[in-house]
């Protein structure tokens, strides 16, 4: 390693610390929510919590758990989540496989793949696209929410790179062997994967959980809505809010306020991933840099 | 090769491709047909066929809108400001975090950034409203330590677009310091042994290597960003703004919706987002050769 002056070691302290302000501010807005939401209804409205609760208490969570509204738009996020991530990868796999030959080995190739790459430059837009669904017969079904983004782009160009860089001979030593396309892809290209698999994954889940647009057009009742389309109504539109979170209610409740509760809600609406996140960034960032920085 | 092995060699590929192919035929290719109802007076009852074609009326009723200009104007300034801010602020942190030897501490603070990326507009909307309050927010609250009375970010038209600018910033930065950063990190580093042999102090490092060293992926980064100049951010902007912020930060898509999913008026929705997605489609055409051109880049 290069020695260092002393200009240099200054440098290196407050480069330090510059960075470690920048990125506390940018969690502080999160910290504050988060401690508003385990504090008592009078300590937030005096304004007392800012990065730690005041008077701890769990009630804006129970409260927020104990709704049933809240539950079931939790159980129609898990599964949009669920149908989602399979009929997202099942079309990833399948896509991106036969897009990975060579024109030499699969002629179509280069028709299919416009016929996709088309998707991601040109689309009909918000009406016509609400209008099919709507033909279909999807709507207040939880298929609205699933089949129309049925096919990512995206990951399947991802997955796609990647089985390209897979060694060639591999396929080649595969096919003399005599063995099947489906063979081929299932016992050698997938099992090699393993890593992008992992990030497009948590593409999909992140992707699924954190959709509220569709939900929102799609579905005409309340109960359909998955979680996000419903916190919505609740943290952003007050006056739109189907239920009427009643103030009433919560009048009545000596430690839990509309604000309080928002907040427990907020961070209800955000726990999976932050339950994740710790362990999966790490593929998170390979995928991404795997993705965007092939020249 | 026969040409009729080769055909059932083939076979099990254009299989696999059959589900994919009807899911976007539906999803994506029929709405585009339906786009036809930008020129005709759109009924649900008759269908994309049977309604009456009107020509270019729904677009000459778009642009004698009144605050048709007003609109456009604030989509472009929001997402061309989004796209200066995404550019600069990323790049220097990856200069900054390069310098950076104890890779726990690096990895902490990548881990930091990009987390905002994850979350949805709902919750992160959610997360500003009370934040930005101007009577009990925790950002007014720090801005008053300074003798700066509250500003009402959310709700002051005049600030509203920045305040875009800036949370949009907030939440994606991260993203592109990791890009940057990974360009960084494969730059040679005998290049930086030599201008240490010649003298150079790290200033002049990062000017005459680093920055060169990571050009490529920054005028790629760029040119492909110019695909997003109609493009402020419709779940941003939707879930942020309200009526008293229209005149600034009302954007084309929020009007889509607005005229569309609320007033019913599909064919003045459709004709809005078929001009939009015109000028885009042009848009990312052209960046994406200049990116091939340049970078020498390709979709797939």
């Amino acid at each position: 390693m290069l020695k260092r002056t002393t200009g240099e070691k200054i440098f290196a302290v407050f480069n330090y610390i510059i960075l470690a302000i920048a990125a506390f501010a940018c969690l502080v807005p999160m910290l504050n929510v988060l401690a508003i939401s385990f504090s008592s209804s009078s300590a937030a409205a005096a304004g007392y919590v800012r990065l730690w609760p005041v008077d701890f208490t769990l009630a804006s969570y129970k409260y927020a758990l104990s709704k049933q509204e809240f539950l079931q738009s939790f159980l129609v996020s898990m599964r949009r989540v669920a149908l989602g991530y399979i009929v997202n990868m099942v079309m990833t796999i399948s896509i991106a496989y036969p897009l990975s030959k060579e024109k030499s080995t699969f002629r179509a190739r280069n028709y299919y793949a416009w016929f996709f790459i088309i998707t991601m430059m040109f689309n009909g837009g918000l009406i016509p696209t609400f209008m099919t669904v709507r033909k279909l017969g999807l709507l207040d079904k939880i298929w609205a929410l699933v089949l129309p983004g049925a096919v990512p782009v995206f990951n399947v160009i991802l997955l796609m790179n990647f089985f390209r860089e897979l060694p060639k001979e591999i396929e080649e030593a595969a096919y003399i062997d005599g063995a099947s396309h489906w063979t081929t892809l299932f016992r050698i290209y997938l099992p090699l994967s393993l890593p992008s698999l992992a990030t497009i994954s948590l593409f999909v889940i992140v992707g699924h959980w954190n959709g509220w647009f569709d939900g929102m057009i799609y579905m005409n009742r309340p109960k359909n809505w998955p979680l996000q389309t419903y916190l919505r109504t609740i943290l952003i539109n007050p006056d739109l809010n189907h239920y009427q979170t009643s103030s009433e209610e919560l009048a009545g409740m000596r430690e839990v306020s509309e604000r309080t509760f928002k907040s427990a809600q907020v961070f209800l609406g955000a726990a999976p991933i932050l339950a994740v996140y710790p362990f999966l960034q790490k593929y998170f960032m390979k995928g991404l840099v795997m993705g965007s920085v092939k020249g | 090769m026969a040409g009729n092995k080769k055909w059932i060699r083939e076979l099990p590929l254009h299989i696999l491709l059959i589900p994919g192919v009807i899911a976007v035929f539906i999803f994506n290719y029929i709405p585009m047909f339906g786009i036809v109802m930008a020129f005709q007076k759109f009924v649900p009852a008759k269908g994309f066929l049977g309604s009456e074609w009107i020509g270019l009326d729904n677009f000459r009723y778009i642009f004698n809108m009144p605050n048709i200009w007003n609109v456009i104007r604030n989509t472009v300034f929001i997402a061309v400001m989004k796209i200066i801010a995404n550019l600069i602020v990323p790049i220097i942190f990856a200069l900054l975090l390069n310098e950076v030897r104890k890779n726990a501490f690096k990895r902490t603070i990548q881990t930091i950034i990009y987390f905002p990326h994850f979350l949805s507009w709902v919750i992160l909307g959610g997360i500003l409203i009370d934040v930005l309050s101007p009577t009990s927010g925790i950002v007014n609250e720090f801005i008053g330590l300074f003798g700066i009375k509250p500003i009402y970010f959310l709700g002051d038209s005049k600030w509203f677009p920045f305040t875009l600018v800036f949370t949009n910033t907030w939440k994606e930065f991260g993203y592109n310091t990791i890009v940057y950063l990974a360009a960084l990190t494969s730059i040679d580093p005998t290049l930086y042994e030599a201008a240490v042999v010649d003298g150079a102090g790290r200033l002049k490092q990062t000017w005459h290597i680093t920055l060169p060293g990571i050009l490529p992926i920054v005028t790629l980064m760029t040119v492909l960003s110019l695909g997003n100049v109609l493009n402020a951010g419709f779940d941003q902007v939707f879930n942020l703004y309200s009526p008293s912020v229209y005149s600034t930060g009302d954007i084309i898509d929020t009007l889509v919706y607005r005229i569309g999913m609320v007033e019913a008026q599909f064919s003045v929705s459709a004709a809005v987002g078929l001009f939009k997605s015109a000028i885009s489609f042009v848009l990312v055409v052209i960046s994406n050769k200049l990116a091939n051109k340049y970078a020498g880049y390709r979709v797939f």
